[in-house]
């Protein structure tokens, strides 16, 4: 083998090798850094404790902002559902006149940079109208979750036959009682699936958020960049790293148990 | 309501939006009768059973059924079943699971729900297989599953949708047993829709041929095979040999030509291929393809009265490519049309 070859050979695993380590690179950082023994956040850690961890919970303002992100994550996620599956059956059942413009005024929010959507929603909604933080937080979720609701569960539905509701209509069903019993079961994967992607993508939401907080009202990833501004240990480190865990053992269970990755 | 109008469509007329589909069908039927609407594509013989079901809203007219008027009675209180050509069995649910389905919904539980579920199975022969997803079913066993669904339901009519047409040749004659078997044994009325003339023949006590959303033809398997009454059920029966009559002689590519034998009056006459004798008559043709078909053998002539179509003995000597042929269209042999479209 000459050193043409050689080089060409080992050419694709050094480009592999590179991805993967930007990839996780920073993870594994954040995670090593959590476990330090130092005072502020450092790479390399200094030493190993788990002081920092243990400090995550201890922190008020962590509890209070985890509670609004928990409470955002769950309760626009399942509004985002209750909107979005009755509009995805509609798309994928009914030749709608103007369905390509629904569907792209749905899925909107992910286009438009969140920045925008935060301000637009700060500037026309909350500040005209006097809309609550927690409320103009809640609707904000729930549009951003909207597009993803709509197009997993529409992906289910596409792969569902139509003509078993007829059936079940035949077989004595009424038109509403054939959703509820031969579609929602066959599409359960999939809503399973778009609450898990829904859930993930509020929690982890910054930009929109960013706008829309108020006295006491923030979610979980804003209150880690205001505590930062203020207190530079590896307590937001460990809490990266918590959170992180615990995205990585929802969408592994999902797709364990639910085959994830056939709707996303 | 008299027998012979059990099931009586009324001046129905079927549209989707504006464009009709079906206009002013008139259709009677009798109780316990095996009825076959047969027609190409896009004839209307789907949107005629889908209305019957209930599933597609009526324009005008009248659907009754037993003596009621049903036009307007919603799917699920019709006791009208459906077989789709998908089967549409419910995915998530066993074959125990879907054939109960109809019948929890009418309140039945308990052991008398098991009984009718077993015995619904029993019939049509998959009693070990209650436990089973429909994705673990072959096609046939499928089938199976949607007949026993709708059956266990005592539907006054069961209809159809393309039943054989997705089962290969040995499952077609299996299950062409089996419906004429559940037929003669319930007693139920059957409606069944097919492109295909020969299913159709096998297993219709009457066939109803449809084109553009009207009637063409309505009669016996045999009637239809061996009398059609127009140039359009001719063709699709398999009268390969079709011509205008006019003032007793056949209007061809080459302009009027005489019969050797007197014809009957009608507006067209049609000869299947077998009905063309090969070797002697008036007519002169060239070989232009032939197919060996096992007990016969077909020609295709290149004539001057267009191209005709010849079956033969396969015992009789082979003609070769471009020989030249007499024949002849014996006028007493063919199918009077009494219209030609």
């Amino acid at each position: 083998m000459n050193s043409n070859t050689l080089a060409r050979s080992l050419f694709i695993p050094i480009i592999l090798f590179l991805v993967i380590a930007f990839l996780i690179g920073p993870f594994l950082i954040i995670v090593a850094a959590s476990f330090s023994a130092g005072d502020t956040l450092a790479f390399p850690p200094q030493g190993f404790s788990l002081r920092w961890i243990a400090k995550v919970f201890t922190v008020e303002s962590f509890r209070a902002s985890f509670g609004m992100s928990l409470f955002l994550a769950i309760g626009g996620t399942a509004a985002a559902l209750v909107l979005g599956i009755p509009a995805s059956y509609a798309l994928s059942r009914y030749k709608l006149p103007g369905a390509e413009v629904i569907r792209t005024v749905v899925s909107a929010p992910i286009i438009v940079p969140g920045i925008i959507v935060g301000l637009a929603l700060l500037r026309y909604i909350v500040v005209p109208f006097q809309v609550g933080i927690t409320l103009a937080l809640f609707l904000a979720h729930t549009a951003l979750v909207l597009p993803y609701a709509v197009r997993v569960v529409s992906a289910s539905l596409d792969n569902l036959r139509s003509d078993i509701e007829e059936a079940a209509v035949l077989l004595g069903s009424s038109r509403t009682g054939a959703f509820f019993r031969v579609v929602m079961p066959n599409i359960r994967g999939g809503i399973l699936s778009a609450f898990i992607l829904g859930f993930v993508t509020s929690f982890n939401q910054v930009p929109v958020s960013l706008f829309l907080s108020g006295p006491g009202v923030r979610t979980l990833p804003v209150d880690m960049i205001a505590y930062m501004e203020i207190v530079f240990d590896p307590s937001v480190a460990a809490l990266s790293a918590l959170l992180a865990f615990l995205s990585i053992g929802i969408v592994f269970a999902a797709e364990r148990f639910l085959g994830f990755s056939r709707y996303v | 309501m008299s027998d012979a109008s059990y099931l009586s469509l009324q001046k129905l007329t079927l549209a989707y939006g504006d464009t009709v589909a079906v206009p002013d069908l008139d259709l009677d039927i009798a109780k316990g009768e095996l009825i076959a609407l047969l027609g190409p594509s896009g004839c209307g013989k789907t949107t005629t059973m889908r209305a019957v079901a209930g599933l597609l809203p009526v324009k005008s007219g009248h659907v009754r059924l037993d003596g009621a008027d049903i036009t307007h009675v919603s799917p699920n209180k019709r006791a009208v079943g459906l077989v789709f050509q998908s089967y549409a069995l419910f995915p998530h649910l066993s074959v125990y699971e879907n054939v109960a389905f109809g019948l929890k919904l009418k309140g039945l539980r308990g052991a008398e729900l098991d009984k009718k579920v077993r015995s619904g199975l029993t019939s049509v022969g998959l009693s070990t297989f209650a436990d089973r997803k429909p994705a673990e079913l072959s096609g046939g066993q499928q089938q199976r599953v949607a007949l026993a669904r709708s059956m266990v339901m005592e539907p006054k009519v069961l209809l159809l949708d393309e039943p054989l047409s997705n089962l290969d040749a040995r499952l077609r004659l299996e299950m062409r047993t089996e419906l004429q078997r559940v037929q003669k044994e319930t007693g139920v009325t059957m409606i069944f829709v097919t492109h295909d003339q020969a299913e159709a023949l096998a297993l219709a006590d009457r066939i109803v041929v449809m084109k553009a959303g009207k009637i063409e033809q309505i009669g016996s398997p045999e009637d239809i095979y061996n009398r059609p009454v127009s140039s359009f059920v001719a063709d699709f029966v398999g009268f390969e040999n079709i011509f205008p009559l006019e003032n007793g002689r056949l209007r061809t590519a080459s302009g009027l030509e005489e019969l050797s034998s007197q014809p009957p009056s009608a507006a067209g006459l049609a000869w299947r291929p077998r009905m063309v004798s090969l070797g002697t008559g008036p007519f002169r043709g060239t070989v232009r393809g032939t197919s060996f078909a096992g007990d016969s053998r077909e020609y295709l002539l290149d004539t001057p009265l267009g191209a005709i179509k010849a079956e033969v003995e396969a015992s009789a000597p082979a003609h070769p490519l471009g020989a030249e042929l007499a024949f002849d269209l014996p006028a007493h042999k063919a199918a009077p049309l009494s219209t030609f479209s």
